[in-house]
């Protein structure tokens, strides 16, 4: 009887140092939901008690169903057949098993039927369930475009949308990319207009829709004909009725579970969200945190799995007398695997937790401005936090996506011959994995997005007060060499801007933000060493390696390795 | 409308038994087992809570054990039942099927106004398949076990497919009766995140005793009446509160007597070694035949 939460060590210590009363208390608004609903906490202590149990029934779920159907999911996939997408049946039994346990609204509001739970629990469900079946990641963590609705929609619209995505009567999609706006969104085409009434309607294409056979449709379309960038586009929520063709589903390498769809837009009924206009300024923007924390999510769940099925299997399979365990370069090699799954989880729950404040504070803004309340000091809060989720947020989903494609290349090579073959669940995994540093912008897009707040040094504060502070004995050296990678990025940092060429700074942003993680990983994962012991060893070797890779980044800029791209059309024949 | 009456039991893990927690002796060490949900009974309580969700009515569970059973019920909340009652009692302990199902159907009577009475086949520990059935007789009521699937209800009667030997039966039954399921019969659902927030502080009078000892601060009448208040209280009833003749409770009521306990270990004896040719298997047919094993 394996249980996902209960059986994984790493996350039980991050639940346990949570801390984050501040973020229940808004979200709660000071527990006055107790007096009218009987699942309502009375206090932190008790939300948190409530996490824990709620966190032990998806692990329940993921480590006695999701997992044990995720083989048949994935060889069954999502089918397309006569116009209509239906979903494997391992697939269909996880989200009846997620609606009946009251699942699919998580972070809604109780009077819309959800159990408002804080946006870092929610992500801890996400990874549990990631770790099951990546491809459920994608319906499941769709619940979140209805956020969406309930931050910017019409009291109206939330009553019309909102309990049926708790009830688990509909599932969502976010209708974005289209066949010549993938990475770049602002040209999009998908055409909104409106007849004589105001109705709005939707005419045209959208390609590459996750679950794009859902029940509702979150759809960025052009309300402004003629104009050519982001500011003539508007966010629109329609049902996925008649008028919605499918038109195919993609064949894809991983994630087979979840139906990747062009749809097409016949004179679709649709209503506008929010604001004209600020379809993808405001909504998008604001989704995309959501959305790539998802990502990162899933990615730190199939990271998990594929440790899981190495280290197990590296137990079983002897070899010249012995446990390939004991050999010393496997046993490297896991080491390894293991300290990028813990200092990943460490970087992903502390932008959890950045990303909930910020979604916590913009909340008491609001409720502040409709009371008439000054918000002035909120508003200087939630400055600061936007400030450290932009820079968090791609920063987290680069790097999390990048080393799941590592981590899961590495426990199919621990397998050696065997992990290439179908019957081992680590082939499925590294497929799985190759998706999360593609979708939801490439990782190339990734750090263009963190890059600024690299550049501006965003932690500079912080990084100052941790290299003051006074960490036990032990630490001194890995402070030390923090201190020594972070002389190393300030002098990257100066070489690349004075360089003044815009296409070496483009390719040397990428050292720059890999420094800059390296800096504020590290010193998150020494104050977990402060906590406990075993973590010790983690940043050491963190540290250790990020030394040394420091290092190369630096090599990278200062012998100016990319000064060759000028001639690109010599080199690349 | 139908109101259901689910009988659940608390039973070792014994898919889990490792090496400790078995006795020199042969027998389990049951404080050392983890003590779970009988299957089968989870099966009866999701039957009953499906015919609530299509006919409305209301579930009730009751198990008889020790008060530690009050784990069981606690998640019968979380899984939907609307009430539930843990028939404790020092002086029903030792109890054999005759005994249990005479406590339990004095119980069902207290309780009473109900369709059906759901319950597993049988628990793991014991794999009696008894206590449904006797359970029946002492109600009066008709009796169906080996239920299958519940295939169609009218007004006061029921449509039964029950799993026989090779194949099955389809009985039809007059309301109210009791009826014993097998895994088959339905999928659990999973605990609801909103029933066990509200349901997991939920506590039987043993327990509310155990929180005041050392604690000269609470007071039990005050205790329960606030657990009763936020219906948060677990309904206990002992042989006081079921006025029960004490020669039929326990182990005074239960005439079933152990008279001797084996460790059996099955281990291969013999070995022959059978040549991989036509005369080696038609050797081994042979064997086999000899033995019983084919014929």
């Amino acid at each position: 009887m394996p249980n996902f939460f209960l059986d994984n060590k790493d996350i039980q210590f991050h639940f346990n140092n949570l801390n984050i009363e501040d973020v229940v208390k808004i979200c709660e608004d000071d527990f006055h939901d107790s007096k009218e609903y009987d699942y309502a906490p009375i206090n932190y202590e008790d939300a948190l008690e409530n996490y824990r149990k709620v966190l032990e029934i998806v692990g329940d779920l993921s480590g006695n169903f999701i997992s044990q159907r995720a083989t048949d999911v994935d060889i069954e996939g999502a089918v397309f057949q006569d116009g209509k997408v239906s979903y494997a049946k391992g697939t269909k039994e996880n989200l009846t098993q997620l609606a009946q346990a009251d699942l699919m609204g998580m972070i809604f509001p109780r009077k819309y039927g959800g159990i408002n739970f804080p946006f870092t629990i929610y992500m801890m469900a996400v990874e549990i369930i990631s770790r099951a079946d990546a491809s459920l990641m994608n319906i499941f963590g769709l619940q979140d475009i209805a956020d969406t609705i309930k931050k910017f929609g019409t009291e109206e619209q939330r009553q019309e949308f909102l309990p049926k995505f708790c009830t688990g009567e509909y599932t969502g999609a976010m209708a974005l990319t289209e066949p010549d706006a993938g990475s770049d969104l602002q040209a999009v085409k998908l055409q909104a207009y409106q007849d004589e009434k105001g109705a709005w309607f939707l005419k045209g294409v959208k390609r590459f829709i996750t679950n794009g056979n859902g029940d509702v449709l979150l759809v960025l379309a052009r309300t402004e004909a003629g104009t050519k960038d982001g500011r003539g586009l508007s966010m629109f929520a329609c049902y996925g009725d008649k008028t919605v063709k499918v038109r195919r589903i993609e064949h894809k390498l991983g994630i087979h579970g979840s139906p990747t769809c062009e749809l097409q837009f016949n004179d679709t009924p649709a209503q506008l969200i929010g604001q004209r206009k600020f379809g993808l300024i405001k909504y998008v923007i604001d989704l995309m945190f959501r959305a790539r924390m998802g990502v990162s999510a899933q990615a730190l769940g199939i990271s998990q799995a594929a440790y899981e099925e190495a280290l197990k299997y590296a137990k079983e399979r002897e070899q010249f007398g012995k446990a390939i365990y004991n050999i010393p370069v496997v046993t490297n090699m896991l080491i390894d695997m293991r300290v990028m799954l813990e200092s990943n989880r460490t970087l992903f729950y502390s932008t959890s937790k950045f990303v909930d404040r910020k979604e916590k504070v913009e909340e008491l803004i609001e409720k502040y401005k409709a009371e008439g309340k000054s918000f002035s000091e909120e508003n200087i809060k939630l400055k600061h936090l936007t400030k450290i989720a932009n820079l968090l947020t791609p920063l987290t989903k680069f790097i999390l996506s990048e080393t799941a494609n590592k981590i899961t290349y590495d426990a199919l090579q621990i397998h050696g011959g065997t992990g290439y073959m179908r019957e081992f669940k680590v082939e499925r995994l590294a497929r799985d994995a190759r998706i999360t540093n593609i979708y939801e912008g490439t990782s190339q897009l990734q750090v263009v997005a963190a890059s600024g707040g690299v550049i501006n040094d965003v932690f500079a504060e912080l990084f100052i007060e941790k290299e003051n502070k006074n960490f036990k004995a032990g630490l001194i050296k890995l402070q030390n060499h923090l201190k020594e990678i972070r002389l190393i990025y300030l002098e990257c940092l100066k070489y690349v801007v004075e360089k003044k060429e815009s296409s070496f700074q483009d390719v040397a942003s990428k050292d720059l933000v890999e420094l800059y993680s390296y800096i504020y990983i590290g010193y998150l994962l020494l104050d977990e060493a402060e906590k406990d012991d075993r973590k010790i060893f983690i940043a050491n070797r963190y540290i250790i390696n990020a030394l040394a890779n420091a290092k190369k980044n630096a090599e990278s800029i200062k012998a100016e390795l990319f000064s060759d791209i000028l001639h690109a059309d010599k080199i690349l024949i | 409308m139908y109101n259901s009456i689910v009988l659940v039991k608390q039973v070792p893990d014994t898919a889990n038994i490792s090496g400790t927690v078995m006795k020199d002796d042969g027998t389990v060490n049951r404080s050392k087992l983890p003590a779970i949900f009988n299957h089968e009974d989870k099966v009866a309580l999701e039957l009953a809570l499906q015919l609530k969700d299509k006919f409305g009515g209301k579930v009730t569970a009751i198990t008889m054990g020790p008060p530690r059973a009050t784990d069981v019920l606690r998640e019968c909340l979380f899984m939907g039942a609307d009430e539930v009652y843990l028939v404790t009692d020092r002086k029903f302990a030792g109890a054999d099927t005759l005994a249990t199902s005479f406590v339990l159907s004095e119980a069902i009577k207290k309780i009473g106004d109900f369709d059906f009475i759901f319950a597993g086949r049988q628990a793991i520990d014991g794999d009696t398949a008894q206590v449904g059935p006797q359970t029946a007789e002492k109600l009066d009521l008709p009796q169906i076990s080996y239920v299958e699937q519940v295939i169609d209800l009218k007004e006061k009667s029921v449509t039964i497919k029950k799993k026989i030997d090779g194949g099955h039966e389809i009985l039809k039954a007059k309301l109210p009766v009791l009826l014993t399921v097998i895994k088959e019969a339905a999928n659990p659902r999973p605990f609801s995140a909103k029933k066990v927030m509200a349901f997991k502080g939920a506590k039987s009078l043993t327990e509310l005793e155990a929180m005041t000892e050392g604690n000269s601060l609470l007071y039990i009448d005050k205790l329960v009446h606030e657990f009763q208040s936020r219906n948060l209280f677990i309904k206990t009833l002992t042989s006081d509160d079921l006025k029960l003749d004490l020669e039929k409770c326990g182990i005074k009521g239960s005439p079933t007597k152990v008279y001797k306990i084996e460790s059996v270990i099955l281990a291969g004896g013999n070995q022959t070694k059978i040549e991989n040719s036509k005369k080696g298997i038609s050797q081994l047919v042979d064997k086999l035949m000899e033995d019983r094993i084919f014929g």
